[in-house]
């Protein structure tokens, strides 16, 4: 199977491509950018004129609601609309019920992602067994299962003992841990950010301080053993302060935030309205303009959806009894071009944010459109606007603060491993 | 968050719901304790009925147990001919695994007119009145740490009865701001009925975040904050916030924020003195001050009938719900 892309504007942050022209893809790989291989002649042409051609985003975090929450989304609603959002790889967090702390259920999650066909879905193993906090998973087993990385996901540590010394088993089998910074004895209890909003309608809160205690300390025991470390989720601008000061010390850690942090402050929640809740909570103007910072300067390495689908029912009730999360792949890359827009973000860069810096940190080859890379790829129309709705939505979560908005951007094709696998008619 | 959506307010701009008094007028609310006033005389006649909810059901949905606001409020829809219903959810439907909305919708299947809800979460009565059918009318009876309303107005109407008009008065809430919806709604109702200044005077942990923002000065000393006020309202300490390290002990909060004789003399000579009960004597407030000549206390409870008298009558709906 030979598939050219031609017309487009090809977008490669890896190798700092930004240029009018085609895209050759035999088989599962990348032949040729810009000029075609000798003697290639295509199968399929598709003309992306006026569109961009990027590689396929890799998420870092999706819940797919299998196995065990079906009530709230399948593998295959999930993983459908990922690939029509343009994602090509997608990051499993370990809290599924049962949790990912056996291999056996890392082997029912491959055998359902198979059967799904699309994007690739990569399992995080829990830290430890049924994310309980106390007693470490089979680490081992679980990432030659096919765990590509370790994660508490929201669930506390028992104690600083058990995740110092589950940093030190992660790091004598070189795995990632995911790391969701949050001190539970600080949040406990709380559904929102906490500041005027919080105290005007007296909604339990969360300060900022759960966040970047949890922060300080993880760090310093990265320092003690050596544990690579990814920061899921930050919300708060002094967590980019603190992350800033640990990477001119040379620590290895990278981080990412969820793109509604990026667009959503606790001035923006409609009274009680549970599409808002979300854990962490949106916090103030002034940390939701820290955070773009960090994503402009770099300290902020990735942005991911932090999907989370819900049933009707878990967002049905008063604010502080609902389930926290918004369903946001379908939002992702609307969002990033309303940051291209307002002229916050620069495409590229916002591109690689989606891309190729997720795939580094994960240590996967996908992100890039270099010749012989795996054809993972995203063409969309950057300017094509779409009103979300039940007719334009394929999420079985429709617990988004952004329904019924007008958005930018419309994926036309999503390719993986140089298959269409997803296709705007 | 963005300002409170006016679920409260009828296109007339007439109150459909009673939910919060932030998001009502001075008009509104004057017209509340106007109400009131011409309920309070009837209170004092042989006959205290009038017919004006005849016909009409209510039903007191309590989620969180209550004695004196659940009385209050049977009492002032029986004043009003309305036919009482009240209903302790914390012990019933909610333990067999209901949820909030089946109560609701199944209660009105029984052809109710108006709730009047108390929830333990902020919120509830908000999210109750966006689901009920549009000819049934939520009286928010306090949600969680949010709001208390009926409590704020029948304050007001007792401020209101001995000093007039709101108009260059200081009034100081004292005690725990940070889980008391009774302050959140006095606040608001202070400010849009155009008092001088409102202060709140507390430790730091019984305050909520950026607190000033709500429209208070703040103070931490009763020494300064009870200086120049005219109105002093106690709230009540709940024994819990001592288990939850918010304070040391009962003693230390008498000394620092409890009311004595002493401390009152700060405030002006005749400055009265509230508290939406019920009190912990010698822990929030000294006996002589609770019982002594400037303390409106038990007013507050008399009032509490015309007021909510007054609000139910103004928020119940023309049959059929047409407008």
């Amino acid at each position: 199977m030979q598939i050219e892309i031609i017309n487009g504007q090809i977008i490669d942050p890896a190798n700092q491509i930004n240029e009018q022209g085609s895209l050759y893809i035999q088989d599962e790989h990348i032949v040729g950018v810009l000029s075609a291989p000798k003697g290639f002649i295509a199968d399929t042409t598709i003309d992306a004129k006026g569109q961009i051609v990027c590689p396929g985003f890799v998420d870092l975090s999706t819940r797919l609601r299998e196995p065990g929450q079906t009530q709230k989304a399948s593998m295959y609603s999930e993983t459908q609309a990922a690939a029509r959002a343009g994602f090509t790889s997608l990051c499993l967090p370990p809290d599924t019920q049962p949790v990912i702390d056996t291999v056996a259920v890392v082997e029912l999650i491959k055998d359902k992602a198979e059967k799904c066909g699309y994007p690739q879905v990569y399992p995080v193993a829990a830290l430890t067994q049924k994310l309980a906090g106390s007693e470490l998973s089979a680490l081992y087993a679980l990432k030659n299962a096919g765990c590509i990385a370790v994660s508490q996901a929201h669930y506390p540590m028992q104690d600083l003992l058990v995740l110092r010394r589950a940093m030190e088993y992660a790091a004598t089998h070189d795995l990632l841990l995911m790391y969701c910074p949050q001190e539970s004895s600080l949040s406990k209890g709380g559904c929102a950010h906490e500041g005027a909003m919080a105290s005007r309608y007296g909604l339990p809160s969360i300060p900022y301080a759960a966040e970047t205690i949890a922060l300080m300390q993880c760090m310093e025991l990265i320092e003690q053993t050596g544990c690579r470390v990814h920061f899921r989720g930050l919300s708060c601008a002094r967590s980019v302060v603190l992350i800033t000061k640990a990477k001119k010390m040379g620590l290895a850690v990278t981080a990412d935030v969820a793109m509604h942090q990026l667009h959503l402050s606790d001035e923006d929640m409609l009274p009680y309205d549970s599409a808002y809740h979300v854990v962490p909570p949106l916090r103030s103007e002034k940390d939701k303009k820290g955070l773009l910072a960090g994503v402009r300067k770099g300290t902020i390495d990735a942005i991911c959806s932090d999907h989370q689908p819900h049933d009707v029912d878990a967002k049905l009730g008063a604010f502080p009894e609902t389930e926290a999360g918004i369903s946001s792949l379908e939002t992702v890359l609307p969002l990033m071009m309303r940051l291209v827009e307002q002229e916050v973000l620069d495409l590229s860069q916002g591109l690689s944010k989606l891309s190729y810096e997720p795939a580094k940190l994960l240590g996967l080859t996908a992100g890039t459109l270099s010749v012989g890379a795996i054809a993972d790829i995203c063409v969309f129309h950057p300017r094509l606007k779409w009103k979300i709705q039940a007719e334009s939505w394929l999420s079985q979560g429709c617990n988004t603060p952004f329904w019924h908005k007008e958005m930018p951007a419309k994926v036309t094709y999503t390719l993986q491993a140089g298959q269409i696998i997803y296709q705007n008619d | 968050m963005r300002a409170i959506e006016n679920l409260q307010l009828n296109q007339q701009g007439k109150l459909q719901h009673f939910l919060s008094i932030e998001g009502l007028n001075k008009a509104l609310l004057t017209d509340i304790l106007d109400t009131a006033e011409s309920f309070a005389d009837m209170s004092s006649q042989n006959v205290k009925k009038v017919p004006l909810m005849r016909g009409k059901t209510i039903v007191n949905l309590f989620f969180e147990n209550s004695t004196r606001t659940r009385a209050t409020f049977e009492l002032a829809a029986t004043r009003l001919s309305a036919d009482i219903l009240s209903m302790n959810i914390a012990t019933s439907a909610t333990s067999k695994g209901e949820s909030l909305l089946d109560t609701i919708h199944n209660i009105e299947a029984m052809q109710v007119d108006m709730f009047v809800v108390r929830h333990s979460l902020s919120g509830a009565a908000h999210f109750i009145a966006q689901h009920v059918a549009p000819h049934v009318s939520v009286i928010n009876a306090g949600d969680g740490q949010h709001e208390h309303p009926t409590q704020a107005m029948l304050d007001m109407f007792t401020i209101r009865r001995v000093k007039q008009q709101f108009t260059g008065l200081r009034v100081a809430i004292v005690g725990d701001i940070l889980h008391s919806r009774v302050a959140r709604s006095q606040i608001h109702a202070l400010n849009i009925l155009g008092a001088e200044e409102v202060r709140v005077i507390a430790p730091k942990t019984l305050l909520p975040a950026d607190v000033e923002q709500l429209g208070v000065r703040v103070y931490y000393d009763m020494a300064e904050g009870l200086k120049d006020v005219d109105v002093v309202i106690m709230l009540r300490l709940q024994k819990e916030r001592m288990n939850s390290a918010l304070l040391p002990s009962e003693s230390e909060y008498f000394k620092c924020y409890g009311l004595s004789e002493e401390k009152l003399k700060i405030a002006k000579p005749d400055a009265v003195v509230m508290h939406p009960g019920p009190i912990n004597r010698g822990v929030e407030i000294a006996s002589r001050v609770a019982d002594g000549a400037q303390s409106l206390i038990l007013q507050q409870v008399s009032n509490g009938i015309a007021v909510r008298m007054a609000v139910m009558s103004m928020s119940m709906q023309p049959q059929g719900g047409q407008v």
